[in-house]
C-alpha cells in the first residue's frame, strides 16, 4: 500500500522533498509508516518526537491508513 | 465561535490591533502575552529566524486552544496571531491577549494558552546564525 507524505521543517530537510510516496508494503497504521520511514530516513530516530497528522489532526499509533492516503510528518513544534 | 480571533500571517504584529478584539465593558482585566525573536540562543548570535506553519491545521490547533481557554476559565474572549517567514531580531512572533472580568483567570488563562500553542501548533522556527542554521527544538 501506498501513501504520499508530506512533511515540513527539519523533516523536509530529511526527506530531501516537501513531500513524496512511501510504500508501507505490509504496513497499515500509522506506527508502520513510522517504521518504514524510521529504516528508510534513519535522521528521524534523531529527532525530539516523531508524529504524524491526517486530516488536518493529530492520529496516534494505531489509526489505520488506506491506500493514497495523504499523511504529515510533524518533526518537533517550535512556534511561539 | 465569538469571542475567538485567530490569525496567521506574514506581515508585523501590530499588539495593540489583537487586545482591541478583547477589549469587552464586563472585562476588569487583560493579559497579553508578546513573543519577540531574541538576538542570541546560548550566546551565539542569531541573525534571523523563519518560520513556516502547516496552515490549516495551525489554525485549527489554535483555535482548540482558544476553546479550551474559553471552557475552563472565566475568560470573555481570547485572541492569537502568530506571525510566519523571515523575522528580524526585535520583531514579534506571536501575541496573545486574554481579557476577563478578573486579572487572575486573564493571566492564568494566557499562560495555559501561549505554553500549549508552544506544545501542539504545528509551526517551526529555523534559527539562522552567520555559519549555520539549526530547526529550534528538533533534537533532545
Amino acid at each position: 500500500m501506498i501513501v504520499k507524505v508530506v512533511a515540513y521543517g527539519i523533516a523536509r530537510d530529511i526527506l530531501k522533498s516537501a513531500d513524496c510516496s512511501i510504500d508501507l508494503k505490509e504496513a497499515t497504521t500509522i506506527a508502520g509508516l513510522k517504521e518504514v520511514l524510521l529504516q528508510q530516513y534513519p535522521d528521524f530516530s534523531k529527532l525530539a518526537s516523531l508524529r504524524f497528522a491526517v486530516g488536518e489532526e493529530y492520529q496516534t499509533d494505531s489509526y489505520t491508513l488506506v491506500a493514497g492516503q495523504e499523511v504529515v510528518i510533524i518533526p518537533p513544534v517550535s512556534g511561539g | 465561535m465569538e469571542g475567538i480571533d485567530i490569525q496567521l500571517y506574514d506581515r508585523k504584529i501590530i499588539e495593540r490591533e489583537v487586545e482591541a478584539f478583547v477589549y469587552d465593558p464586563s472585562c476588569g482585566g487583560i493579559v497579553s502575552f508578546v513573543g519577540k525573536v531574541r538576538d542570541a540562543t546560548q550566546n551565539k548570535q542569531v541573525l534571523r529566524l523563519e518560520f513556516e506553519s502547516y496552515e490549516p491545521m495551525a489554525i485549527k490547533e489554535m483555535r482548540k486552544i482558544a476553546q479550551q481557554v474559553l471552557e475552563r476559565w472565566s475568560v470573555k474572549k481570547i485572541a492569537i496571531h502568530h506571525r510566519i517567514g523571515v523575522l528580524q531580531i526585535e520583531d514579534t512572533a506571536v501575541v496573545i491577549s486574554v481579557s476577563a472580568p478578573h486579572r487572575k483567570d486573564a493571566f492564568v488563562a494566557c499562560q495555559y494558552a501561549i505554553d500549549t500553542l508552544k506544545e501542539t501548533v504545528p509551526i517551526w522556527k529555523k534559527e539562522i546564525f552567520e555559519d549555520g542554521e539549526v530547526w529550534v527544538a528538533a533534537h533532545p
